[in-house]
């Protein structure tokens, strides 16, 4: 019952989504369209569960980290809470001996990022129009947090990357076969050719070379090599999708239900 | 309201640039403060996502009508329609049940309709829009002429370069045969037209982050410091 019934769901499931594209009239259309609105249903689920679990995690190590640290202040005798708030940066940031118990206050730190964006967005805070306005409402409280802390937070995490790019670059850059001498020349030409630079450098070339431009020729990539390679693996995912999802269906792939035990 | 005071909008600023400044310390090394950053945004994402849902989806696909059809029960004329949002509904308290560890089994039903609508809809798109279409549009007479029967030679050598490649990069994702001999051979070409694609696309994120990294530069020096307009 623990794995058939699921393999059972899976098998209507994905039967009655075929079908319906062969078969677009009732039952199977209408069903179709049921089970996407589920799906959309089941999936808010699956990040309510997310977020049920990052409580549990950092709740857990938080419980964990202030218990070893409370046990760590006591050791010195005395006042313990007056040592545990002179010692806090070092029992706070790493300075535990057990390694479970470390990182407890950023685990602190993220509990309450969490129920301060939940309190924000589900209270509606500082809305305008309070319950029946919308959450994004740009002088909400949920709004001024996305401005302030989510966005910075996200735009300069992945501008980050643009430094460790550079670094891969070095490493991928240097043309050690024919292979990783192309993906260099084309890099070269796309980055160069996207930018002004790319018009200035290649400017005196005359009229009937014009197709030797580099921003010219970053579109004749683009457009005629780059597509052949693209197109290859596009198919080659589609035929691996299509295949895996044959498997999954019709429950020869059956490892997402993982094991008997748990 | 408060939060249109000037000085609110200033500490939002000020509280955007620290964290810009606190995440970029990781160029130097892992450190405290950089943690401290990286917490933060894990509990505001996740916070922001868990809110942005249940606005957005949970309440009007589910929880609306559920309370409407509900509603016409007792005031009438009775619906019966709404019956149906029991499913999902229950499908997704169940999947919520993996937070009990000894009733975490039962998530598994909701996980097979998530898995199965998945493999269903992606073997129709999938098939439909990248394997035919694509297919499609690769087996196309490489030899071209214009209206007037003149022959198209940079034309038929650029569509002959598409078929060529897309058929060898195609050769190089047979596993089951060695890449030996001719079948070698013509998966090596298709692997040359894979780096292109690879450098086309590394080319694109490199020039993704440093716009990135150009807007955050702009934000500290224009909006926090104001050294530049």
């Amino acid at each position: 019952m623990r794995r058939q019934i699921p393999l059972l769901i899976t098998l209507i499931v994905g039967a009655v989504l075929i079908i319906a594209a062969f078969i677009p009239r009732a039952p199977f259309g209408r069903l179709g369209e049921n089970f996407s609105l589920y799906f959309d249903i089941i999936a808010v689920f699956a990040f309510l569960l997310g977020g049920g679990n990052l409580v549990r995690i950092h709740g857990a190590r938080l419980v964990r980290g202030v218990g070893m640290a409370v046990t760590e202040a006591k050791k010195g005798g005395g006042a313990w809470p007056l040592r545990f708030v002179i010692e806090f940066p070092f029992l706070a940031f790493g300075g535990l001996k057990d390694r479970r118990g470390r990182d407890w206050f950023f685990s602190l730190i993220t509990l309450l990022g969490f129920f301060a964006m939940l309190a924000a967005g589900l209270l509606k805070l500082g809305n305008p129009s309070g319950w029946q306005g919308n959450v994004t409402a740009p002088e909400g409280m949920f709004q001024d947090f996305y401005d302030s802390m989510f966005n910075p937070l996200q735009a300069t995490m992945y501008a980050l990357l643009a430094f460790f790019v550079a670094s891969a670059s070095y490493r991928a850059f240097r043309a050690k076969s024919a292979e990783a001498t192309i993906l260099l020349v084309t890099a070269f030409i796309i980055l160069l050719g996207r930018t002004p630079a790319g018009a200035y450098v290649t400017a005196w070339m005359p009229e009937s070379l014009s197709f030797l431009t580099v921003p010219n020729l970053a579109n004749w990539v683009m457009a005629i090599p780059n597509l052949a390679g693209q197109r290859a693996i596009i198919i080659g995912i589609a035929l691996g999708v299509i295949a895996m999802s044959l498997r999954v269906i019709i429950g020869i792939e059956r490892t997402y239900l993982g094991s008997d035990e748990k | 309201m408060w939060m249109d005071h000037p000085g609110w909008v200033l500490f939002g600023t000020w509280v955007a640039a620290l964290f810009t400044l606190g995440i970029a310390t990781f160029l130097y090394k892992d450190n405290p403060v950089y943690k401290f950053c990286e917490a933060v945004f894990v509990g505001i994402s996740a916070g922001y996502w868990f809110v942005s849902y249940f606005w957005q989806t949970l309440l009007p696909k589910l929880g609306y009508p559920f309370y409407a059809g509900v509603k016409t029960v007792f005031v009438g004329p009775a619906e019966w329609g709404w019956l149906v949002l029991l499913i999902p509904g229950t499908l997704g308290m169940m999947m919520l049940l993996r937070l009990v560890p000894k009733a975490g089994w039962i998530a598994r039903w909701p996980l097979a309709f998530i898995v199965g609508y998945t493999a269903g809809l992606r073997l129709i798109t999938f098939l439909q829009s990248n394997a035919m279409t694509q297919l499609q549009n690769s087996v196309q007479p490489v030899v071209r002429y214009n209206e007037s029967g003149q022959f198209l030679g940079w034309e038929s050598f650029n569509i002959l370069l598409v078929t060529v490649g897309t058929f060898a990069g195609l050769f190089y994702f047979f596993f089951s045969q060695e890449h030996k001999g001719v079948f070698g051979r013509v998966a090596r070409v298709g692997t040359w037209f894979l780096m292109i694609t690879f450098g086309a696309a590394f080319g694109y994120t490199v020039m993704g982050r440093m716009s990135l990294l150009i807007g955050r530069l702009d934000f500290l020096l224009a909006d926090w410091l104001h050294l530049i307009r």
